[in-house]
């Protein structure tokens, strides 16, 4: 295995650790979203405020939204991975024209 | 050569598969209606000078560059992923990164607001995260403050000579973290506190944002840097054409 692949895997399961040590140790959290504690820091700070906007469209519940929060990771990825794929492919193609 | 690739390629997918499907929960930007109307306003308007130099600085570089529409194409779609993985964090929330970093270090500190804006607008059109009332703050703090730190940090690593690849992680760790600095500064200035006024509230909500986000920031800055080693392999001629490897010396293993 190259020096380079090693690295991507140790960086790799970095973040993975990054991501699970939380969820191991803090056992009496449901990891609600941050801006949901933001909302509430608000009330604290000046409990007559009511948000005048409302959003155009809400999910009707946390699987539509995942749905589509899924839909949107999924578009990324697969352009991401498109053009890497891409990428690879032209990289060799050079290299064996070269030879 | 070809497992290498072929590992990379793996290692990616793997690492985003898990993230990519675990449970939604609400996180981070600015709620709708959560800043009064003279807020969003002023924060739209601060945004639209910054939305034209991107938009221009990327038709030059397009212009310019014809090839490096597949790198935008995948910085772009870089801060679509990103964005979408909320990551549990050690303060008991989640947060996601912001992914707009690596587009300002290949782009320029400009190019990533337009990006950044589209991300924004399907999530607060389609997803009910962040807002249509708020998309100027929001749009100014992960489109535009994030991504000239980010810029700002590289251009500054590439000065001192500091190894890309580091110099990659330092920038967009850095510029999410600021991100959301920068949001809480928003809040804070828009709900001052009783005691303590404005600082007081921006020191309660950088608790909660900034905080929640410091080990984000170490994920999406290791994540570039993986990107990166993969587009240093197949993508030489664009980055140089891009400028990546002006200045310090060039990264090869």
């Amino acid at each position: 295995m190259s020096s380079k692949a090693k690295t991507v895997i140790i960086l790799l399961l970095v973040c993975v650790l990054i991501a699970v040590v939380p969820l191991a140790f803090i056992k009496d959290s449901e990891f609600g979203g941050s801006d949901g504690a933001a909302e509430e820091a608000i009330t604290e700070i000046d409990p007559t405020y009511e948000a005048w906007a409302d959003p155009v469209l809400e999910p009707p519940g946390g699987e539509t939204e995942s749905l589509l929060f899924c839909l949107q990771a999924a578009l990324g990825a697969g352009v991401f991975g498109y053009c890497f794929g891409m990428l690879r492919e032209r990289s060799k193609y050079q290299k064996s024209n070269a030879n | 050569m070809k497992t290498k690739q072929k590992k990379i390629i793996f290692s990616l997918t793997l690492l985003l598969l898990p993230l990519v499907c675990s449970p939604t929960v609400n996180a981070m930007h600015i709620m709708e209606g959560y800043l009064a109307p003279k807020y969003c306003i002023a924060w739209g308007v601060l945004c639209v000078p910054f939305l034209i130099a991107g938009f221009l600085s990327i038709k030059k570089t397009l212009a310019e560059h014809r090839k490096a529409l597949m790198i935008l194409a995948m910085a772009g779609a870089y801060a679509f992923v990103l964005s979408s993985l909320k990551i549990p964090s050690v303060t008991g929330s989640s947060s996601h990164p912001t992914g707009t970093g690596l587009g300002a270090v290949l782009f320029g500190p400009f190019a990533m607001s337009v990006i950044g804006i589209i991300v924004l607008l399907f999530q607060a059109i389609l997803l009910a995260h962040g807002g249509l009332t708020t998309l100027g703050a929001n749009t100014f703090s992960m489109a535009i403050a994030g991504p000239l730190l980010s810029y700002g940090i590289f251009k500054l690593c590439e000065k001192l000579k500091v190894n890309k690849l580091v110099a990659v992680f330092l920038a967009t760790a850095l510029g999410d973290l600021f991100t959301y600095v920068i949001t809480s500064i928003q809040l804070g200035i828009a709900h001052p506190s009783e005691v303590g006024g404005i600082g007081a509230s921006i020191g309660k909500f950088i608790g909660i944002f900034a905080i929640t986000q410091i080990p984000l920031a170490i994920i999406e800055g290791i994540v570039s840097v993986v990107v990166m080693i993969g587009l240093e392999s197949y993508a030489k001629s664009e980055l140089t054409d891009l400028g990546y490897f002006k200045g310090g010396a060039i990264h090869v293993k």
